[in-house]
């Protein structure tokens, strides 16, 4: 995916969000990090142009709630979880780059959960490689693509990367 | 950076890099003490000792919090309800409690080097919360935590330390600490309460507080330790105060800025008036709840650290 396809798809899912929450209560937004942070801050800005409200934007670190602390040999380095704003009866949509194994966004519902009672989470992604080892599912899906399982997908985007690309590279 | 270590012992022995990333985890951690709901499950299934052989109600209240806050098994050891005073010795009892499955023993002990010896002796993972007159790194980590976030960076600031440097380990430990962060240390305290060999540790040693007080930017009161003082280091407690405690009028040689610190218990008109202790440059209480952010850091590094093998 180059930055012309990526920004299509972003505005699809936004498209998308807003046709299944019509009658939903309020939205809020919440990127994990890190790239999901910045495609959470793009999906933001589209709702904001069509609806013409911009939804609260959060920031969620999932190193507290891994399901591997107990066998990874490095641990991950704990960054920020900023959610100023309640959740309680609001939909949440939960951004990422990619979903896997599902088990960062299991990780990411459990601590969404310890932040009160949303009405609804719905899971936005760009990429969808397969290889699920949870029942989970993404709501909103911006790319399919099938992957070996020791293949590394990277999402490569303008805020971190200095450019918009998504790469498939064998191990 | 990835924090390596499986034990957090002293400052001393820490690079200026490791103390950076257990304040930036700190600064993460805080958080989560700011949700309604006050808990995460990063230590789900690990057992940690409160081993404490000295009395202690902030410090050890506050790992206990932070332990809680991450979902660990807590388990409070204090000598007098035990078998130390039938006679056991310390590394049996921490032998004991790690065939209990103890895997982070945070210990206070009045025995300089304690937390060294089960280090070397165990195989949990071990904190120092206190080892005699020598090192306090929760609290020296604290410290630095607090002074970073009110003034972003610690490097170039001055530091003046009062009192008794003599048998403080949270001095020793916040002057390792300020020292490898790139701050200029001052102490100062009655002659009796300043050792020797402070000269060694590149600190500038004063005995007048009025003129150590010049254009500093943080002030650390040390608290007056009445248990540790077999003899008496100064003449009254009446002089100590008027000759090295603090008050508005000393602080108006500080700058405008300064920040004021206690590690607590304070003794309210010795070591500073009451007025200071109240006063918006003074951030006691922020010290504290600041403890246990940066105790949960500490924590959740050396329970990461310790997996390595």
């Amino acid at each position: 995916m180059d930055s012309e396809t990526i920004a299509q798809t972003v505005s699809r899912i936004t498209d998308e969000i807003i046709s299944t929450n019509r009658d939903s209560g309020e939205l809020v937004v919440v990127g994990i990090r890190t790239r999901g942070i910045y495609l959470a801050q793009r999906l933001a800005e589209q709702l904001k142009n069509i609806t013409g409200i911009k939804p609260p934007l959060g920031t969620l670190d999932i190193s507290l709630y891994r399901d591997d602390l107990q066998i990874k040999r490095e641990w991950p380095e704990l960054k920020k979880t900023d959610i100023p704003f309640t959740i309680d009866r609001k939909t949440v949509i939960l951004v990422d780059d990619v979903i896997f194994t599902g088990r960062t966004s299991r990780a990411a519902i459990e601590a969404i959960m310890d932040f009160g009672r949303p009405s609804s989470i719905q899971l936005a992604v760009l990429v969808d490689r397969g290889h699920r080892e949870l029942p989970i599912q993404a709501d909103y899906i911006g790319k399919k693509i099938d992957t070996n399982k020791n293949e590394k997908v990277r999402v490569l985007l303008n805020e971190t990367d200095g450019k918009d690309e998504v790469l498939i590279n064998q191990e | 950076m990835v924090f390596h270590r499986k034990h957090i012992l002293g400052l001393e022995e820490l690079t200026a890099e490791e103390i950076v990333v257990i304040l930036d985890t700190a600064a993460s951690m805080k958080e989560v003490s700011e949700r309604d709901v006050k808990k995460v499950p990063a230590l789900k299934g690990l057992t940690v000792v409160n081993l404490f052989f000295e009395p202690s109600t902030r410090t050890r209240s506050s790992f206990e919090i932070a332990e809680k806050r991450l979902s660990a098994d807590v388990l409070n050891f204090t000598p007098d309800q035990s078998s130390v005073v039938k006679g056991e010795t310390l590394l049996d009892t921490a032998r004991n409690l790690e065939a209990m499955g103890a895997g982070i023993i945070v210990i206070r002990h009045s025995m300089s080097g304690a937390p060294w010896l089960l280090a070397r002796e165990l195989k949990s993972s071990i904190i120092n919360a206190g080892d005699g007159s020598h090192e306090h790194p929760s609290q020296a980590l604290l410290d630095l935590f607090t002074i970073k976030e009110i003034r972003g960076d610690i490097g170039g600031l001055r530091v003046v330390i009062v009192g008794d440097i003599r048998h403080s380990r949270v001095a020793r430990s916040d002057i390792w600490g300020f020292l490898k962060l790139g701050a200029e240390v001052r102490v100062v305290g009655p002659p009796t309460l300043i050792p020797r060999e402070i000269e060694d540790m590149d600190v500038k040693v004063y005995y007048k507080l009025d003129e150590a007080l010049k254009d500093a930017d943080v002030v650390i009161m040390l608290r007056i330790q009445k248990e540790r003082q077999e003899s008496m280091f100064f003449p009254s407690l009446r002089e100590y105060s008027k000759l090295h405690g603090l008050s508005h009028e000393k602080l108006r040689q500080a700058n405008d800025k300064v920040i004021v610190m206690h590690p607590g218990p304070i003794n309210r008109g010795v070591e500073l008036s009451s007025e200071v202790a109240d006063d918006v440059n003074s951030v006691i209480l922020d010290q504290v709840s600041n403890g246990i952010a940066v105790r949960m850091a500490m924590l959740y590094l050396v329970a990461s650290g310790g997996r390595k093998v």
